[in-house]
């Protein structure tokens, strides 16, 4: 139980919010994180050297608190984002590619990318309308009918290249825009977590590899850290928009404009009761605004934490975001202050007695 | 010298989508100012350029089409926040899904295609392609905002910003046509240094995607002897028929077919040839989907001529043309156009 709720001053802002931009335009598809553990490594070496890079390329921080008996409080956020791999060259400038994470192909025709470490421009196009009957244009293009083609630049762009789509992050009044808020969104919170002092816990943060293709820099990760529970910080859908016939959406997952988004239950995880009451009663007790993430599909990092070792007592939050996998995500800024306020509150409160009772 | 790629940059960054030409009509009177003799603007928003000739009076007049107008969308309902938006000329709706654009309403709005999720869309909806009718676009703004700032009716732009590449190529949205305006601006300079005995009307056209409306009515206000249009055509690109498509990079086209006069086609090709012009004959069968469709009809009838820029992926905001083809078209038109002399008209006949 809360005895004094502390409470943390620092607010997400500008610089925040730069820190988020930097973080969204970087490319680092699933399996070729570096450009975001570089702007990370950058970050969390500012306050502290206890930081290792992992066999897998999890990067993991270690902030000791100084009070006595500390629970050990692992925080997870992801670095990678879907994208593309280019598989073959059929010249001229022309490449074959292959999906990276839950990438529909229908989002793909029309669209520019970058490419490798260089970021060579390419763009994925299609067979003008003119050239196309009705009835196909009805069809969506398969992965095996779409090409990168990066305009007559031969020798550059080479198999094995990642590719990701070149959205410039920008603010639409309330709103963020970007590629990559999921999970960017995350590994901004956790990096700005990792520069505050928690003195009543040991903060074990990692920002992981892979979560796309399967949570597997998780699963590594909570070996290592082995701790007592874990929080994943995540971005999940809001699908908050109006239905075909315009009939009430009961179906939105998630809103923007709700507040941090609180898992349940997912397709790979049945959080820890104990710590969704915790989170819902820090909010409500510091006037928080925050949402059940509807139960059902989808899922984080948590699905391999919680099953690592003897079992880890698990939950995710989620700052809700619209279109996420696709060429830009749209997210609240309120919601993303929210959820700051909220883990950060529950942080600087969480005491081992949140575990007394069985679950 | 004008820096045709700069030019290119600058109209493909302006809006006007058909019938709502004002956008970009300005950066072309800028670029036309210095090396016309008169600018001028007709009752559909197509611009006249005049640069006069040295020949006598009454003096025979070319007039050189390129349409401005671009492609896009229009709002039709404002839902919740949500934007419902109808396409404006062709538009092949799987390029829209994340499609970055620009929603002219009160003021300019920035804003993402996007379709309505699977779960919200009716069984019939579920697997297919999205239709337009269940894509929205999202500003961002709360509803009562979007409310207050945008109305049924407003255009909406593709916002893709222009992309260069180091093989000279560029990669962007409505470069059909404004590929072809910085060809003309490359053939209008040409000419201003360089006597021609004929007045030569250049014209960006409005509506051609939609209606052809400047094609027909800038033609009949300026009553040219001959009309030229220049327009993008297919480029060679993965997937697409060969036999319809042309490589980028290797030279314009000269289109053969019912829309263009046999004399005049033969008179280019004699002077691609001599001038050592890389070129593509392009065979249309039917109508070359040009301003020339309509030119060619107009008043008792006008002999036609259509020069192609080819362009990877038209009608999607990632057109893709390669620079050297829009200066050698605009040589070519230029070189056409300082050769014709008093008594060409004289000339012009059938090869029966």
């Amino acid at each position: 139980m809360m005895m004094t709720p502390n409470t943390i001053p620092l607010q997400i802002g500008d610089e925040q919010v730069r820190l988020l931009e930097s973080l969204s335009n970087a490319c680092a598809v699933s399996g070729d994180e570096g450009e975001v553990r570089k702007i990370v490594l950058d970050q969390v070496r500012q306050v502290t050297d206890e930081v290792k890079v992992d066999a897998l390329g999890n990067v993991l921080v270690t902030r000791r608190g100084k009070t006595g008996g500390r629970l050990r409080v692992m925080l997870a956020a992801h670095m990678d984002e879907v994208g593309l791999m280019i598989t073959h060259d059929e010249g001229d400038g022309i490449y074959r590619f292959g999906t990276v994470g839950g990438l529909a192909p229908a989002d793909l025709p029309g669209k520019t990318v970058f490419v490798g470490k260089e970021h060579i421009p390419g763009v994925i196009g299609i067979t003008p309308i003119h050239l196309i009957d009705g009835d196909e244009r009805k069809i969506p293009i398969s992965l095996d009918n779409l090409r990168l083609d990066v305009g007559l630049v031969t020798g550059k762009a080479k198999v094995g290249d990642r590719a990701t789509f070149t959205t410039t992050f920008s603010q639409l009044g309330p709103s963020l825009r970007g590629k990559a808020l999921d999970n960017r969104l995350g590994v901004a919170t956790l990096i700005e977590l990792v520069k505050y002092d928690f003195p009543d816990i040991d903060l074990l943060s990692a920002f992981t590899v892979q979560e796309e293709i399967g949570l597997r820099g998780a699963r590594v990760a909570a070996y290592a850290f082995n701790p007592d529970i874990a929080i994943i910080l995540d971005s999940t859908p809001a699908y908050d928009m109006p239905a075909w016939d315009v009939d009430e959406n009961v179906r939105y997952n998630t809103r923007l404009g709700g507040g941090p988004a609180i898992y349940v239950a997912d397709s790979s995880t049945l959080s820890d009761p104990r710590l969704v009451r915790f989170l819902i009663d820090t909010a409500e007790t510091h006037g928080i605004p925050y949402q059940i993430r509807q139960p059902g599909g989808g899922g984080t990092d948590a699905g391999a934490v919680h099953k690592q070792r003897a079992g880890i007592p698990s939950v995710s939050i989620s700052v809700p975001g619209r279109y996420h996998h696709s060429p830009a995500s749209i997210v609240r800024l309120s919601d993303w202050q929210h959820t700051w306020s909220l883990i950060s509150t529950a942080l600087m409160n969480i005491t081992p007695e949140v575990l007394a009772a069985e679950r | 010298m004008i820096e045709l790629q700069t030019l290119l940059k600058e109209l493909i960054s302006a809006p006007g989508i058909s019938g709502y030409e004002s956008g970009v009509r300005p950066v072309i009177e800028k670029a036309w100012k210095g090396i016309t003799d008169d600018l001028s603007v007709s009752r559909l928003g197509s611009l006249h350029g005049l640069q006069r000739g040295t020949g006598p009076e009454p003096r025979p007049g070319i007039l050189v089409a390129v349409h401005m107008d671009a492609i896009g969308l229009m709002v039709n309902a404002v839902l919740d926040g949500f934007l419902r938006v109808t396409s404006v000329g062709g538009i092949d709706v799987r390029v829209l899904p994340g499609q970055m654009v620009t929603v002219h309403g009160r003021r300019d709005l920035p804003g993402m295609v996007v379709p309505t999720p699977a779960r919200l869309l009716p069984s019939s909806a579920q697997g297919g392609v999205v239709p337009l009718e269940y894509l929205l676009v999202d500003v961002g703004l709360l509803p009562g905002d979007v409310a207050g700032l945008v109305r049924p009716g407003d255009t909406v732009s593709f916002a893709q910003p222009p992309v260069e590449t180091t093989a000279e190529t560029l990669i962007g949205h409505t470069l059909d046509n404004r590929a072809s305006i910085a060809a003309l601006t490359h053939c209008l300079e040409i000419l201003h240094s360089r006597p021609h005995a004929w007045d030569v009307w250049s014209v960006a056209t409005a509506q051609e995607e939609v209606t052809l409306g400047g094609g027909y009515t800038s033609a009949f206000q300026l009553h040219p002897n001959l009309a030229i249009s220049i327009d993008v055509t297919f480029g060679s690109s993965p997937g697409s028929p060969s036999h319809m498509t042309f490589p980028i990079g290797k030279g314009p086209t000269l289109i053969w077919g019912p829309n263009v006069h046999p004399y005049l086609f033969n008179t280019f090709r004699n002077l691609a040839e001599k001038l050592e012009i890389p070129f593509s004959v392009e065979p249309t069968p039917l109508n070359s989907g040009t301003d020339s469709v309509a030119m060619q009809v107009v008043l008792e009838g006008i002999p036609n001529m259509v020069v192609g820029i080819p362009l990877r992926y038209m009608h999607t905001p990632v057109e893709m043309i390669a620079l050297k083809d829009l200066t050698r078209a605009g040589r070519l038109v230029a070189e056409f156009i300082a050769q014709l002399d008093e008594d060409f008209m004289d000339k012009l006949s059938w090869d029966d």
